[in-house]
């Protein structure tokens, strides 16, 4: 840390803003390249595009989870909530003969009421969000208990055609239906982050609440409405996990929180609320689906080491933000 | 009236009509008779049971009275009792006691290094308790699996299984374990200072360096007991059932431990702590579970319970809803609550 300080205070204003995601940027490249120079296959552009495909859902989550970190909040109920969502869908649609044209609207309904509910308690009650969300994560693994303790797999040809569909953008490269639907939530993240009325106050809500409420800007709504986008965003992480695995199960993602809270801190939003930016979780997001790939690459290592390199490398971004924080004040 | 106000009032009613409910289905409930000089007993199992998450419990208290949270409790079990089962194995005579001290050493001292390195997080570098301890949860979880290989270590050694099974002047040696440190930590807590000045830092950590208390040492010390109470309870959990699981071992006991401290009376707050409470909210729990089999509801609905009870007990505790049921406005946020939601050991620049 005190190493780092000549450099900090080398960067000056508002370029110190944009610090992490910088950071986050080399890391990625640095990562890449030395995964393009050890293994053969690695450079196909295929690569770069599965890890948009096999973390789509996690992008999608990791964005909902932006909103609640930039308001300071923290979400703890993501993973559980996805694995609710895959379980409704597999239950409705395989036990039950449900269209999926009407799981999928409920599914999203349920993930969206039951963050609304979780920010309503934050906010009226003033439980701290941790241990809310805590609850929450236990009372969705519970339902999910309820529902089946077995995994149920999905046969409905329209969840089948979704996850076999390939969108072809060359002679030997294609894109899944899952990643265009997670870029188009990154897209509109970001228009309603950036650009919206509402953005702005996600903001302020994260740069002080009593301030933001001396403003006269609507503090209950912006924070109830957050914890409903991140619930949201892990039903609907769900949906596109159920195009994945075709399957529901009450053990799905187990440990997705760390993950989601991992790439956010990683792509540069700050803990504390009140700066980040969409763009830079999906850098997060990156990151941690490059870490896998090289795991992977290398064949010889157990998988356990990624979440222990996520550990690490949220402990190191977390570190860097202490100190960027410690030089701003 | 006054019993009515007393703190533990609650917990312990709350305690005796589950075990009535129990005594009523099953009528041989209360009873408790001795084998082999054995104390033998739905009560003895329910607190023989429930040792681990008492010890755990006791620890969390520790911790919550400070102002942080310790979420890294279940990973330390499973780490525990991986690293004691994979040094027993290592051994040529499994039943050596020598040995087995020995690995239950290494392991109490690896949970210890956990600990500690939770407390320097939260202490040096500032990161809330939150996510620091979530760092090590989840990559606790890995590390338990890198020790056991992904594999359910099966260990058959004797003196090992006492810890979590064993018997001395006819209780469970695993009860005494617990009773021991909860006599331990009331004694150091409650007979000299420490224990107000944990509540200090808790209530106010500004207020408490400004007065001289050594806030950082502090924090860091509770990390590490908490740290060392879930080593012994991955060692109970490990030696009776006499394997190590790096996946299921202490899977979920976090909720069940926040649940216990926060039945006990102790707020998420920090800054008051209740020892007692929090050993009759670990029994509740345990209780709980047992008369969930007994009564023949599906054990999979437990995990549904206490996600129910423990927004329950934290929504009576909320102040808002507090002032709010008895009808006036509620403070917004009173100085001392707003330190409290910013805790900061740091020294000025």
């Amino acid at each position: 840390m005190t190493a780092l300080a000549p450099v900090l205070t080398g960067v000056r204003g508002a370029g110190r803003r944009y610090l992490p995601v910088l950071a986050t940027l080399a890391l990625l490249a640095v990562m890449y390249t030395t995964g393009a120079v050890r293994y053969e296959a690695f450079g196909h552009p295929q690569v770069l595009l599965n890890l948009f495909i096999d973390n789509a859902f996690l992008l999608v989550v990791a964005v909902g989870m932006t909103f609640v970190l930039l308001t300071g909040g923290i979400d703890l109920s993501v993973g559980a909530m996805l694995a609710l969502s895959t379980m409704i869908s597999a239950w409705l649609v395989t036990v039950h003969g449900w269209p999926p044209a009407l799981v999928i609207p409920l599914v999203l309904a349920v993930g969206a009421l039951a963050g609304a509910g979780m920010g309503a308690i934050v906010h009226y009650f003033e439980v701290q969000p941790f241990i809310v969300t805590l609850a929450g994560m236990f009372l969705a693994r519970g339902l999910c208990h309820l529902i089946s303790i077995d995994s149920i797999s999905i046969t409905d040809p329209v969840y089948t055609d979704l996850a076999q569909t390939r969108v072809w953008l060359g002679e030997d490269l294609f894109v899944s239906v899952s990643m265009l639907i997670a870029l188009a939530v990154v897209a509109v993240a970001f228009v309603v982050l950036h650009y919206t009325r509402f953005g702005r106050g996600v903001y302020a809500v994260g740069g002080g609440e009593q301030p933001a409420l001396m403003m006269g800007l609507p503090v209950a709504r912006t924070k109830i409405a957050v914890y409903a986008i991140s619930g949201l965003c892990s039903a609907l992480g769900g949906v596109l996990f159920t195009f994945y695995m075709l399957s529901g199960y009450s053990l799905h993602a187990v440990g997705t929180e760390l993950d989601a809270i991992a790439a956010v801190v990683i792509g540069g939003t700050l803990l504390t609320g009140g700066s980040g930016f969409v763009l830079g979780t999906v850098l997060g997001v990156l990151v941690l689906g490059v870490i896998q790939t090289i795991v992977n690459f290398q064949g010889d290592l157990n998988s356990w080491w990624t979440k222990i390199v996520v550990g690490a490398l949220l402990l190191a971004f977390i570190v860097l933000q202490r100190a960027i924080g410690r030089r701003r004040t | 009236m006054n019993l009515l106000r007393h703190r533990l009032f609650w917990p312990a009613a709350v305690l005796l009509v589950l075990i009535g409910v129990n005594t009523a289905v099953t009528p041989g409930f209360l009873d408790i008779r001795t084998q082999d000089g054995h104390l033998y007993g739905s009560l003895i199992d329910i607190v023989r049971f429930g040792a681990p998450l008492i010890l755990i419990s006791l620890g969390m208290t520790l911790v919550i009275a400070t102002g942080g949270i310790d979420l890294s409790v279940g990973s330390v079990v499973a780490i525990a009792g991986a690293l004691a089962c994979l040094r027993i194995t290592g051994q040529s005579d499994q039943a050596e006691t020598l040995g087995v001290l020995a690995a239950v050493g290494v392991a109490l001292a690896l949970t210890a290094v956990l600990g500690a390195w939770n407390g320097v997080l939260v202490a040096r570098f500032g990161i809330q308790p939150i996510v620091a301890t979530l760092i090590l949860m989840v990559a606790g979880r890995g590390v338990a699996q890198l020790i056991t290989e992904g594999q359910i270590i099966t260990v058959n050694s004797p003196p090992y299984k006492l810890i979590g099974g064993g018997y001395w002047l006819s209780l469970p040696l695993s009860v005494i374990i617990a009773a021991g440190v909860f006599a331990l930590i009331a004694l150091l807590t409650r007979r000299t200072a420490l224990g107000m000045l944990l509540e200090a830092v808790g209530g106010n950590p500004t207020a408490a360096r400004l007065t001289g208390v050594r806030a950082r040492g502090l924090v860091i010390t509770v990390y590490v007991v908490c740290a060392l109470c879930a080593g012994v309870a991955g060692l109970m959990i490990s030696s009776n059932v006499s394997a190590a699981d790096g996946n299921n071992a202490g899977l979920w006991i976090e909720l069940d431990a926040i649940l216990a401290v926060v039945i006990g009376g102790t707020a998420l707050t920090g800054g008051r702590f209740h020892l007692t409470g929090t050993v009759l909210g670990a029994l509740i729990i345990q209780t709980l579970a047992t008369t969930i089999y007994t009564v023949g509801v599906p054990p999979q609905t437990t995990l549904l319970f206490k996600a129910v009870v423990v927004m329950a007990v934290c929504l009576i505790q909320s102040p808002r809803l507090r002032a709010r049921l008895r009808g006036r406005r509620a403070p917004r946020t009173t100085p001392a609550t707003a330190d409290r939601t910013e805790p900061s050991l740091e020294t000025p620049a």
